[in-house]
């Protein structure tokens, strides 16, 4: 009979191993929220205010929330385009041989830590940007943009490319018979018929870029100041976490775990965004 | 001839669909029983209900009984896994596992904890020789079951059913994915088997019932409409509804 | 004025083939960069000697290596018995229910949440609460549970894609549903599981922040999986920002592309195992 206790003891243990899984994540949650609570009683709505003084007990996350808002906004108007190109080319245009030594390639850039990102920008990209500008070590909005923006091309490109594969021949054959040139052909057929895919990629390139934390502490310059141009020195609200809560105590700490969960409902708000609009395209 | 297996009303629905109605049955131990109908007529799922293997579907529910050697298989406190020793199945697409030849028949007595290898060579070659598949592949032992031609992969399918020994083997359009030769290979295998075993074969096709079964069960829209000898059933059946299928006025 | 077809062809011709180029290009160009500034530096100190500290960043990388291998071996501990046992239960046992469907929503929601959200977690709970202090063992619960969601996810779909015929089958000879599970589920997955779990390790090998909040940034030779440590990652960070050793950043930093090099080729040659064997071909 001892196969039948196998497997009664197996069903109860993979049974404990899910449930307990599920609760950590949970746990993960409800604390984060949870220890945000007393900074929101404490400080009200003067949390979202723009000055973030920890010694003068000022704890407005709203310059932070801005910084990665617009690095981020950044990010995406310089890597979108790119992206797009990148992966129409790959998908309809390159030839054979080059495609198959991008692909590889590109799928080895996800995979690329951060930090090797942050520190060739360190090195390269902030010394050009402070010779343009004029002023500074070159870490700014600007700086973070472009290292975002290269960091998330790869991902938003393959799967943008995965997509436009997906977009059954036919298709596209049907629209070069008709004497469509092969841009009209992908702007009319490819293009509308792969558009949820694309999304998906752009929104899980948001939701990366939102999130990324060291590269951005490397080029960002991490002043809690609001940026008046794209040269300015910013602070992410990742980053904002980073720096400050191995010396945090009381309503600081709080504060940083009011600044991740505000990340926790941003990043939730993208997922649900992208949700919403997969579902209006499926239709 | 002993009764080996016997439903009684047995209704089945797939969530609110029902798809067999009281349907009573029996089948007699060292026969073959053929199962015909059109597609979506319930024979497939008739025959799962035989060894439990619709449990796994899930929001599908059984009413009625289906009596093996007079006990109810789906009486509470019964196991579902010694039924399934003891009825075992053979499936429309040959399905060996992506190991060796040798471990696919070797798989059923494993399970039940054997695992001194010269039984287990012993059962091995006996059961591919019951499905005379053992001169073919006795060279190829540890090679992939994947390796096999269609036919191949279902006699060892038949094998590895019969490493089991059970007391009955269900068919589910066995060779519908096979070429001629292979089928008739497989239609020999089923006078062999039937001397030691009890099978019960669903089929679309009436020739092959006509050709291998001792009693023939006709389903339409989840009902048996009419069950006899094969000889009866081709040649004076009793009900419209038979005669205008087996004479291929629809199906 | 509109232009004719022919001429938006031409020119929409001309921005992809640039931006297909150049973003190829400007991805390769950095990792050429890293590994050509980073490769002089390699050598016997760079590899066998210790980061001695101060502003000029001397010594090597020794016990930052070795820290990382403790931390991937931590944490792999911790995260593949939970991971593959929440997958099981998923894809095998699971009853189609209000429960199942709560378990894979909090999984879904939290695959995408930032690790630095999973840091603080961790500084408060392992660091802090349980009093782990900085630690390689605070750093690898708290990479486990960055890196569960995707473990969970990777090896359900793997056991997910295993025949259905192959799971009859075995039924239908008297297995049980555990030695089905054991015996024909799992060894069919075995080789997508293994690729899950080394994308894992790839993500302990990448990941940066929410090492720096619990790991802390100790560069001695750990001896325990109590004592702080940091990952390569980390250390390019260290480096970077507080000496002025760049050619030594880029050369830890050359260290992780080659690191990720191997896994990634590591993964595609089981991802092509894994469909000879499904092809019958293995």
């Amino acid at each position: 009979m001892s196969r039948y206790f196998a497997d009664r003891a197996a069903k109860r243990l993979v049974f404990i191993l899910g449930v307990s899984a599920f609760l950590i994540l949970v746990l993960i949650a409800v604390f984060i929220f949870r220890e945000g609570v007393p900074a929101f009683q404490e400080l009200g709505f003067s949390l979202f205010g723009t000055k973030w003084y920890p010694s003068r007990d000022a704890f407005g996350i709203l310059t932070m929330l801005v910084g990665s808002v617009v690095v981020t906004l950044l990010a995406l108007a310089l890597a979108i385009p790119l992206a797009l190109g990148c992966a129409i080319f790959l998908a309809e245009v390159a030839p054979s041989r080059i495609r198959q030594l991008t692909r590889p390639a590109v799928e080895l850039l996800v995979g690329i830590p951060s930090v090797v990102y942050g520190l060739v920008g360190l090195v390269v990209l902030a010394p050009l940007i402070a010779d343009i500008s004029g002023q500074g070590s070159g870490s700014s909005v600007l700086a973070a943009g472009i290292v975002l923006a290269i960091m998330v091309l790869p991902t938003v490109t393959s799967i943008s490319e995965e997509s436009l594969r997906a977009v059954p021949p036919q298709y596209k054959e049907a629209a070069l018979a008709m004497g469509a040139t092969q841009w009209q052909t992908i702007r009319c057929v490819l293009l509308p018929t792969a558009r949820s895919g694309i999304i998906a990629a752009v929104i899980l390139g948001t939701g990366r870029a939102i999130g990324e934390t060291m590269a951005m502490v490397m080029v960002i310059g991490n002043s809690p100041i609001f940026p008046d141009s794209i040269f300015s020195p910013a602070r992410t609200l990742t980053g904002n976490i980073a720096l400050e809560i191995g010396h945090a105590t009381g309503t600081h700490e709080s504060a940083l775990f009011a600044t991740g969960a505000v990340l926790f409902v941003l990043v939730m708000l993208i997922n649900s965004i992208g949700l919403v609009v997969h579902r209006r395209m499926a239709r | 001839m002993d009764l080996k297996i016997q439903t009684k009303n047995l209704d089945f629905y797939y969530g609110e669909v029902q798809a067999l109605r009281r349907v009573t049955l029996e089948v007699k131990e060292h026969q073959i029983t053929a199962l015909i109908g059109p597609s979506g007529c319930g024979k497939t799922t008739f025959l799962r209900t035989l060894n439990r293997m619709n449990d796994i579907i899930p929001r599908s529910r059984l009413e009625g009984e289906v009596l093996l050697d007079g006990q109810n298989i789906y009486d509470n406190g019964v196991d579902v896994v010694e039924v399934r020793k003891r009825v075992g199945m053979v499936f429309q697409q040959p399905n060996p596992f992506p190991k060796s030849i040798y471990e696919n028949v070797a798989f059923g007595s494993k399970m039940l904890g054997m695992n001194h290898s010269a039984v287990l060579d012993e059962v091995v070659e006996k059961s591919l020789r019951q499905a005379a598949l053992w001169d073919e592949v006795k060279d190829d032992l540890k090679r992939s079951a994947l390796m096999l031609s269609g036919g191949q992969q279902q006699r060892l399918c038949i094998a590895r059913v019969l490493a089991v020994e059970p007391e009955v083997i269900l068919m589910d359009e066995p060779c519908s994915a096979l070429d001629p030769a292979a089928t008739l290979k497989i239609e020999e295998l089923m006078q062999e088997l039937k001397k030691e075993y009890t099978i019960v074969i669903v089929t679309h096709n009436m020739q092959q019932a006509a050709r291998v079964s001792d009693l023939t069960g006709f389903f339409l829209l989840g009902e048996l409409v009419e069950y006899g000898t094969t000889g009866e059933l081709f040649s004076r059946p009793r009900d419209r509804r038979t005669e205008d299928y087996i004479t291929g006025r629809f199906g | 004025m509109r232009l004719s077809p022919k001429l938006t062809q031409r020119i929409a011709w001309g921005f992809i083939w640039a931006a297909g180029i150049s973003a190829v290009v400007i991805l390769l160009l950095i990792v050429v960069y890293v590994i050509a500034r980073g490769l002089p530096v390699f050598g016997s100190e760079f590899f066998f000697s210790e980061p001695k500290g101060g502003i000029s960043g001397e010594g090597g990388i020794s016990s930052v290596f070795v820290s990382t291998i403790w931390l991937i071996a931590t944490t792999m501990v911790i995260l593949i018995p939970l991971g593959i046992g929440a997958a099981i239960y998923l894809a095998e046992y699971a009853p189609d229910n209000w429960l199942t469907r709560l378990i894979r929503y909090g999984v879904e929601l939290l695959a995408g949440v930032p690790s630095i959200v999973f840091g603080l977690f961790g500084f408060a709970i392992f660091v802090m609460a349980l009093n782990f202090s900085y630690s390689i063992l605070a750093g690898a619960l708290t990479l486990a549970c960055l890196l569960l969601p995707f473990l969970i996810r990777s090896a359900e779909e793997a056991m997910k894609v295993v025949p259905r015929s192959y799971r009859e089958a075995a039924l239908a000879l008297g297995a049980t549903k555990w030695q089905m599970t054991k015996s024909v589920v799992l060894p069919a997955a075995i080789p997508g599981i293994i690729t899950g779990i080394i994308l894992c390790v790839g993500g302990v090998v990448a990941e940066s922040a929410c090492l720096y909040v619990t790991m802390g940034g100790s560069a001695g030779m750990p001896t325990s999986f109590f004592d702080g440590g940091r990952s390569l990652a980390v250390h390019v960070f260290y480096l970077a920002m507080e000496t002025n050793a760049l050619d030594k950043a880029l050369a830890t930093g050359a260290v992780l592309i080659v690191l990720i090099l191997i896994i990634n080729l590591i993964t595609r040659w089981l991802a092509w195992r894994f469909r000879a064997r499904m092809e019958g071909k293995a």
